[in-house]
């Protein structure tokens, strides 16, 4: 990678941003496997991440083909640095034990099927049909994580106190997911996609009544907001991205 | 040179590499074939985003057609309208079934459901009995969760609506 700061098209921006969002979680999510407490969540994991890793696949092809300058999905994802990626901070997040693992899936997944919702309807025909596809895979996401959220947080008083903590952790990072950006209202004024601001009620809609079944306590707002999206990563996305492009970035090229 | 008629027969033989006792077609995922000049195109939707069955479905699609007798095979992808389970074939469902993989509920009304609604357990496929537990949302692959009959008390493999 030279340095040079080349800027993205909000079109391109934001279908990197959808990619890099599915492909960071997968990536965190395969770290799960060989070492998830049961089978049973090792097979929902790992079923999890390749489903994001097969969207991520979609979205960052799509991305590739709209920037034109012939840069495929393996190129995106291997051959960028961190300060390239348009992921939330929220999915870089280390996976902590998997309480907080799947609340984090329950966070994002919530979110993300508003988005494949309202991007069903794009005017980018290729953005809509991954969009469509991808509705029904998170559904699935959604339902499993929210599952977990309600059984460990209501659990004992070890696994509620974890919860408890998790959320505490994760909830901050959440509020970059609505922060007003200019490349949303770009692509929202043309009838691309959907700001991300816009999804706010529906996700807490949806969020909320799960952490109350939950017994959580849902911390206030502060001013804290992550700027993943921005490019401006927080540490781990590097250690993450060494270990994932480690073997283009070794042997340039090698397939098998 | 293969016809239309020719190809999907070719296409009929194919069986999907998870789940052996069904094919592609069956599968539901062939949405058309084409043949013009010397090329046979197969378009394709592919189930789910992840199913790394997908790559090996199109290398057996290209061996298959070639080996009949086709020149050149064209296969491409088409997300929109995005598969779903109903594309099942009514013999594909009847084939699971023997297979002893219960097949999917209609997947119409998974979109509406309450998000903390636990869908309705599928009957076993051995004995048929209503009675049965699920003991885990993901199965072997993506597609399928795992259940366990309380009649027979065999473990059986639940085709998911999607």
């Amino acid at each position: 990678m030279n340095g040079e700061e080349k800027a993205y098209s909000a079109h391109v921006e934001y279908v990197l941003r959808l990619g890099d969002n599915a492909l960071i979680l997968g990536q965190r999510l395969s770290e799960w496997t060989g070492h998830a407490p049961v089978l049973e969540e090792e097979l929902a994991l790992a079923n999890i991440a390749l489903d994001l890793i097969g969207q991520s696949r979609l979205l960052l092809t799509h991305a590739g083909t709209l920037e034109g300058a012939s840069r495929d999905e393996d190129q995106l994802a291997f051959l960028r640095g961190d300060h390239q990626f348009r992921n939330v901070t929220l999915v870089e997040l280390p996976n902590g034990d998997f309480g907080r693992t799947v609340l984090r899936n329950f966070l994002v997944s919530a979110f993300t099927r508003e988005l494949w919702q309202a991007l069903g309807s794009s005017r980018d025909r290729q953005l809509a049909a991954i969009a469509e596809k991808s509705l029904k895979e998170t559904r699935y996401h959604v339902k499993h994580s929210a599952d977990w959220v309600v059984r460990l947080s209501d659990g004992t008083d070890e696994s509620h106190l974890r919860m408890q903590s998790a959320l505490d952790y994760l909830w901050p990072y959440t509020a970059e997911l609505f922060t007003e950006n200019p490349v949303d209202h770009e692509i929202a004024a043309v009838g691309l996609g959907v700001a991300w601001s816009a999804l706010e009620p529906a996700w807490e809609s949806t969020v909320r009544p799960v952490l109350m079944e939950a017994t959580l306590a849902v911390p206030a707002r502060t001013a804290f907001r992550s700027r993943g999206k921005l490019g401006l990563h927080s540490e781990y996305l590097g250690h993450l991205l060494t270990e994932m492009q480690y073997l283009q970035r070794t042997y340039p090229g090698a397939q098998w | 040179m293969l016809t239309e008629a020719q190809a999907w027969h070719v296409l009929q033989e194919i069986p999907d590499p998870e789940l052996p006792a069904v094919s592609v077609c069956e599968l539901g995922i062939v949405r058309e074939v084409r043949a013009a000049e010397e090329t046979v195109t197969v378009v394709v939707t592919p189930t789910y985003s992840g199913c790394p069955a997908t790559q090996m479905i199109e290398a057996a699609i290209r061996t298959a057609l070639q080996d009949a007798g086709c020149a050149a095979v064209s296969v491409e992808t088409r997300l929109s309208p995005a598969w779903t389970t109903d594309w099942l074939t009514p013999e594909a469902r009847a084939k699971l079934r023997a297979h002893g993989i219960a097949p999917p509920h209609a997947a119409g009304r998974e979109s509406t459901q309450p998000l903390r609604f636990v869908p309705p357990a599928p009957r076993c496929p051995r004995c048929d009995a209503a009675d049965t537990v699920r003991l885990s949302e993901f199965g072997a692959t993506a597609c399928k969760a795992l259940y366990r009959c309380t009649q027979c008390r065999e473990p059986f493999e639940y085709f998911k609506p999607i």
